[in-house]
């Protein structure tokens, strides 16, 4: 398989939980392998599996110790990996492109200007590329509906800060490490705030709760100050004025 | 038939067993901190555990029945009373309509528990009634509140002998996949000290502290953020141990040492500020083990319910842990 030296890598999560790493490091072979993975094994349906998720690099599975053991989950995952080159693995079906309207820099997003120092770039030039990068979600996690986006530019490869912000409010797009976090809600965060949205990734009160899924890509496109209150003044759904394409092909 | 809220504390929320199966969508469990407390609560009331109850972090409140109906009363012990007679805890008492409950700060540990005959009955949102406030489901139950309750009946006048959990102590861990991080000496010397529980703590998690240094892992900034399990302990950017709660994130990049047996969850949960708590390591087959047979116990819990109106003298585990102030109420008696 054409993984990094050492992976893919099977190892228990808590007493209930089994991970499959397919890299240490964000690449997006790996983060392709992690969803396949996920999905095949969800396909598979074995007894006693409770659920599965994917983090960046990972699949992940808890079962039932009553339904099942340690052993025989080890064994069908190692069978499952030897099937095919999941680094090869084709990404999801079903992707859809999402253009949401971005505010960067002002007061709503007041790092953006620290952000772009440390990328080496002028303000404007780093709007520019942020807001042409088509980003594709790399995973859900760490609160409902959250995206992780990437890969930005290797120039937007700066670390996190030390101290964390103490609020961002819902829908704010961060950046740190060449990637974009757009939050669902309002949380404390060491990633920079760049950009503003007002787009919900998470709705409890609609159908489609959940908006976003992994392999979805997206473009946070640059929008006025004025725009970006026209669209929040009209807005009752949560989509920000976001617009909706399939990905074909 | 409801529920109503007359006063209440800051802490308290609608909780059951949790939402499982979002995890891939970013949304963690959720569900009582204390899920012991859930099954004592529906084996005193012969009901289902996965019916919800009110969740009381460190102070009740008072309520009044709408109609004649039965409540049950677990977790961290609180002073009560109806209508100004004091009642035991871990134990279901009727409450006749009109009669106000009264519950108020809690004695020992954190989160004390209500139950209602037919449990409370809000809304579900994706299969679960549980609040999660991180996430924005549901909200704290607030003075002026009406608690919806669901058709059922049960006796009031039986109790439950429990083990203290509400004080701290040893909690079992096991290692996980990011416990390599740590080296050997760092894990050994984890496991020999002593933790008192910090005064950050909520229902995503709880900081640990200790004297001396903190516990790093090799490369810990540069970690890829990774599934959290419900129980990991999480070391952040200081050296400071979270054991994380069941509202906590589903991902994170501060690594993890490792995690607390499910059914020593409620201890780590319950456990007061400053009260102390040590690690032992066990292995993955005796946490199996312990697990199953912890689940075991829970299922049985029925048979372990005794009734109230016995001489409490006669029973010596009640003694120990149950009596909170007096005796017990004779307003429990009978049907």
């Amino acid at each position: 398989m054409a993984g990094p030296e050492g992976f893919p890598v099977v190892r228990t999560v808590g007493i209930d939980g089994m991970l499959v790493t397919f890299a240490d490091k964000m690449a997006e072979p790996a983060n392709r392998a992690a969803i396949a993975f996920r999905d095949a094994v969800q396909a598979e349906g074995w007894p006693g599996v409770v659920e599965t998720s994917t983090s960046l690099a990972s699949a992940y599975l808890r079962f039932d110790l009553g339904m099942t053991s340690h052993r025989a989950i080890d064994d069908r995952l190692r069978e499952l990996l030897q099937t095919r080159d999941w680094y090869d693995a084709p990404l999801p079906e079903g992707r859809k492109l999402w253009r949401i309207p971005t505010v960067y820099g002002t007061d709503l997003a007041p790092q953006l200007e620290e952000a772009a120092e440390l990328a080496g770039l002028d303000v404007d030039t780093a709007v520019r590329r942020l807001s042409a990068t088509r980003v594709r979600v790399l995973t859900i996690g760490f609160a409902p509906g959250q995206p992780y986006l990437g890969p930005l530019g290797a120039e937007f490869d700066i670390p996190r800060q030390t101290g964390l912000t103490p609020m961002v409010p819902s829908g704010a797009l961060v950046l740190a490490i060449s990637q974009f976090v757009l939050f669902a809600n309002e949380a404390p965060t060491g990633w920079r705030h760049v950009g503003q949205t007002a787009f919900r990734c998470f709705r409890p009160d609609r159908k489609r709760k959940f908006v976003l899924s992994p392999g979805d890509e997206v473009l946070f496109e640059s929008v006025s100050r004025t725009e970006y209150d026209r669209i929040l003044a009209r807005d009752t759904e949560g989509d920000g004025g976001a617009q909706v394409e399939e990905i074909t092909a | 038939m409801s529920l109503r809220v007359r006063r209440i504390g800051p802490a308290c929320t609608i909780q059951d067993l949790g939402r499982t199966g979002y995890l891939d969508q970013g949304l963690s469990r959720s569900g009582a901190m204390d899920r012991d407390a859930l099954y004592e609560g529906a084996a005193l009331l012969g009901q289902d555990p996965e019916f919800a109850a009110l969740e009381m972090g460190g102070l009740g409140g008072e309520f009044e029945a709408q109609t004649d109906t039965v409540v049950a009363l677990t977790g961290a012990p609180m002073t009560a009373e109806i209508d100004g007679t004091r009642v035991v805890w871990n134990a279901s008492h009727a409450l006749g309509r009109g009669q106000r409950l009264k519950i108020g700060a809690v004695q020992k540990g954190v989160y004390g528990y209500l139950h209602v005959a037919g449990g409370v009955a809000t809304e579900p949102f994706l299969g679960s009634r549980a609040a999660h406030l991180a996430a924005g489901i549901g909200r704290r139950v607030s003075d002026g509140d009406v608690l919806p309750v669901g058709e059922g009946r049960a006796r009031p006048g039986w109790t439950i002998p429990v083990e203290d959990r509400f004080s701290g102590g040893v909690l079992r861990i096991v290692e996980s996949f990011q416990s390599g991080l740590f080296d050997s000496a760092t894990r050994e010397r984890f496991a020999g000290t002593v933790f008192r529980r910090g005064a950050r703590a909520n229902r995503m998690g709880v900081q640990l502290e200790s004297d001396g240094d903190g516990f790093a892992a090799r490369g810990q900034l540069n970690i890829l953020s990774e599934v959290i399990a419900v129980g990991d302990i999480q070391m952040t950017g200081a050296g400071d141990p979270f054991i994380l709660l069941p509202e906590c994130q589903t991902t994170g990049g501060y690594p993890r040492i490792a995690t607390v047996l499910p059914c020593d969850l409620a201890r780590a949960a319950q456990c007061p500020t400053g009260a102390e708590i040590r690690f032992r390591f066990v292995s993955l087959e005796e946490a199996v083990v312990a697990q199953s047979a912890a689940e075991a116990a829970l299922a049985r819990l029925s048979a372990r319910k005794q009734p109230l109106v016995r001489d409490p003298a006669e029973i010596p585990d009640l003694l120990s842990y149950q009596l909170i102030g007096g005796a017990v109420s004779a307003t429990d008696e009978g049907e």
